[in-house]
């Protein structure tokens, strides 16, 4: 007896009795939000790469080690999520192409190994610095990444650039298709209203964009005071003008997607007025507010233009806000979408444990990761572009 | 073993000798058989002790059909194209169909995974919609006090009620099955004969399939880590055999058989009903019909 109270989610209406266990919990909600910050990551870095501006050049290469170390951990909520992970790469060997899953190991791939090549021709010149100045164990390990070639002369450099400019090229639309992808997953289901729409791709890279670049100014604050520097006041411009106009575009399109769903006014759509003042009221708050609330500092900004410590301060406050309001959209659109019955004659409610191989904690400790890994990735691969991270007097050179 | 040889056996043991029940007859003998003992096995192991049932397949008897499935070396599925109907006036919300379905198909033994149900629809006095349940509602199971035995309550018995009546669900076996299409293994697969099976050898438990249903009917094995759903009792259909709950049914709600034959139940269903499928707006093409679905049904 006791079971049905503790497993069933709380519904209201009428569900389908295999529906009051959700099957995708708070593990697929940080799967878009990591893929996510990748993209937006990668956009401030190829700003600087294909697009040359100069603005983006200090915090250019730490937005490629923010991409990577992030995109190393996309796959892993959806590992903990399978029911046989021991089979995850079956869609990898024997993929079933009528499927948007089935291309998701193969974006991945494809994706990490963009990353891994142009971290690697962004920090070549490094590396073969670090490989002469380096003792002991690493000076081996160095050299071994240097792949036999020590070459620094200006003629070598300027090929790594250009090939380093290509991969950014490649890697614009391999953004967008990764995080496009991941909204086709959610958006080409027919079977949820919530989801089923042509937007949700668009949404999805948008939302991205401003989760990631907030992730980028919230990392740039907080190391640049632990390094004891100031943040480049440029870079926090051109940051800002990313943030203001991806913010305002994604803004714009969310709210014509849920005018859409009123307006046209299929069958259910009172029930999705339900979903949203009833299961998602906190979250659709906070999302809207936070990010309302960041639109209105963005947009000051824009207009007063404040430079040095006030306009860092709000960035960061502004990053931190829209990290959080596009968490809490993800969970609007993947807990919501299973919250809203396929009869559209209820509503379940997702409450999410605490402890256990899909909770909290495992969000908790996956999410971690990433920037552990960037800890380690800035001191293997010291990323930035100040004389203060090159006491071998590169950055003097320059 | 052959379908010969298994009415042959049937015979030998003296549980059927008339031979002109034929094969259906043979099926029905040993379905009694099996409901029986499953009964009283079931009482047997209902002790506190052991909560599981005795008709629920254990790990190890999983395996055994895993690894050595039954043959059926007389069955040929492009020969046959099975269909389903469901006579919603005739249906009088036993359940029964829900428990021989549960045992049959060693169904996880809560509320929450059915690979069958029965929804029950009332228009109370003058309301325009209809209040649904099913026997998954906490109400009906604390009505029951069981997880594994199904019954409505009796909630309406003060009301004035307009109309009301029942609808049993499983799978629709789709034509174009949008499982099928989002499966990123390819686990779960459109047999010629028509039935979406699942091959749990590659089911990886992603449970894409289970968002991409729209009619509810796949769950998450949780202790396998793969999805389930209703096949029409295949093991059984293969033989000749009605599925489970065709076979309970007292009322022949239910109803089955193969297209490709045009005096099977199920042909003659489709040609004297004015037949509907559910949700067809969302071209899955369904392999259910309905006869006298309300427009509430869905």
């Amino acid at each position: 007896m006791e079971r049905v109270f503790d497993l069933v989610a709380p519904y209201a209406g009428y569900v389908y009795p295999n529906e009051t266990e959700i099957p995708w919990t708070e593990l697929i909600v940080i799967y878009p939000y990591i893929t996510g910050l990748v993209a937006g990551a990668f956009v401030v870095s190829s700003l600087h790469h294909v697009f040359g501006i100069e603005r983006f050049k200090s915090v250019s290469r730490f937005a490629l080690l923010t991409a990577l170390c992030f995109m190393f951990f996309a796959p892993m909520p959806l590992l903990f999520h399978l029911g046989q992970p021991t089979r995850a790469f079956e869609p990898l060997i024997t993929p079933h192409w009528t499927s948007a899953m089935a291309a998701f190991g193969y974006v991945a791939s494809f994706y990490v190994c963009l990353l891994l090549l142009e971290v690697w021709f962004a920090f070549r010149e490094d590396i073969v610095h670090l490989s002469k100045t380096s003792k002991g164990i690493m000076k081996k390990v160095y050299r071994a990444l240097t792949l036999g070639s020590d070459d620094v002369s200006p003629k070598s450099l300027e090929l790594d650039h250009k090939i380093a400019r290509i991969l950014a090229m490649i890697g614009i639309p391999g953004a967008c298709g990764l995080h496009g992808y991941v909204g086709f997953v959610f958006g080409s289901l027919k079977t949820r209203e919530w989801w089923s729409s042509d937007l949700m791709p668009i949404i999805f890279l948008l939302s991205a964009v401003v989760s990631g670049v907030g992730l980028l100014v919230v990392l740039y604050v907080i190391t640049s005071k632990y390094r004891k520097v100031t943040p480049d006041n440029e870079a926090m411009i051109g940051l800002k003008q990313v943030l203001w106009a991806s913010l305002c575009i994604v803004l714009v399109i969310e709210a014509l997607e849920l005018l859409e769903i009123f307006y046209k006014g299929r069958e259910g759509w009172a029930m999705v007025a339900e979903l949203i003042k009833g299961p998602i009221w906190a979250g659709m708050s906070i999302q809207w507010g936070l990010s309302l609330f960041a639109l209105t500092v963005l947009s000051t900004m824009m207009i007063k233009k404040p430079n040095g410590k006030q306009l860092v301060n709000w960035m960061f406050v502004c990053g931190l806000s829209l990290m959080v309001a596009v968490v809490a959209m993800r969970w609007n659109v993947v807990i919501g979408g299973q919250e809203l019955s396929k009869t559209m004659k209820g509503l379940l409610t997702y409450y999410p444990s605490i402890w256990g191989r899909e909770s909290l904690l495992t969000v908790l400790m996956l999410f971690s990761g990433p920037f552990i890994t960037l800890y380690l990735a800035t001191q293997f691969l010291p990323p930035w572009e100040d004389a203060k991270s090159h006491p071998h007097g590169k950055a003097a050179a320059h | 073993m052959t379908i010969q040889e298994q009415k042959e056996n049937t015979e030998e043991t003296g549980v059927s000798r008339r031979g002109f029940l034929g094969l259906m007859g043979a099926g029905v003998a040993t379905t009694a058989v099996a409901l029986v003992s499953v009964d009283s096995d079931a009482n047997v192991g209902n002790h506190k002790s052991d909560k599981k049932l005795a008709f629920q397949q254990n790990e190890a008897q999983y395996q055994e059909s895993l690894n050595n499935p039954p043959k059926i070396p007389n069955y040929d599925w492009n020969k046959h194209k099975w269909s389903y109907g469901v006579d919603v006036s005739r249906c009088i919300g036993c359940l029964r169909c829900m428990e021989a379905c549960k045992a049959e198909n060693s169904v996880q033994e809560d509320a929450n995974h059915h690979r069958t149900w029965v929804e029950r629809y009332v228009y109370l006095d003058g309301a325009e919609e209809a209040i649904v349940d099913s026997p998954a509602d906490p109400k009906n199971i604390e009505n029951v006090g069981s997880e594994t035995h199904f019954r409505f309550d009796n909630r309406y018995k003060d009301e004035k009620v307009d109309k009301a009546f029942f609808v049993p669900k499983l799978c629709n076996q789709c034509e174009e099955p949008s499982c099928v299409q989002v499966c990123p293994t390819g686990a779960t697969f459109k047999a010629p004969d028509g039935v979406v099976l699942i091959d749990t050898n590659y089911c990886f438990g992603c449970q894409y399939c289970i968002q991409a249903c729209p009619y509810g009917v796949r769950s998450l094995n949780a202790q396998r880590g793969t999805a389930e759903k209703c096949n029409w009792c295949y093991h059984r259909i293969t033989k000749g055999l009605n599925p489970a709950c065709v076979e309970v049914c007292p009322t022949g709600s239910r109803v089955f058989g193969d297209l490709n034959d045009k005096n099977s139940p199920i042909s003659l269903f489709i040609k004297n009903n004015q037949v509907t499928v559910l949700k067809s707006e969302m071209g899955n093409k369904p392999n259910l019909y309905y006869a006298g679905a309300d427009k509430e049904v869905s």
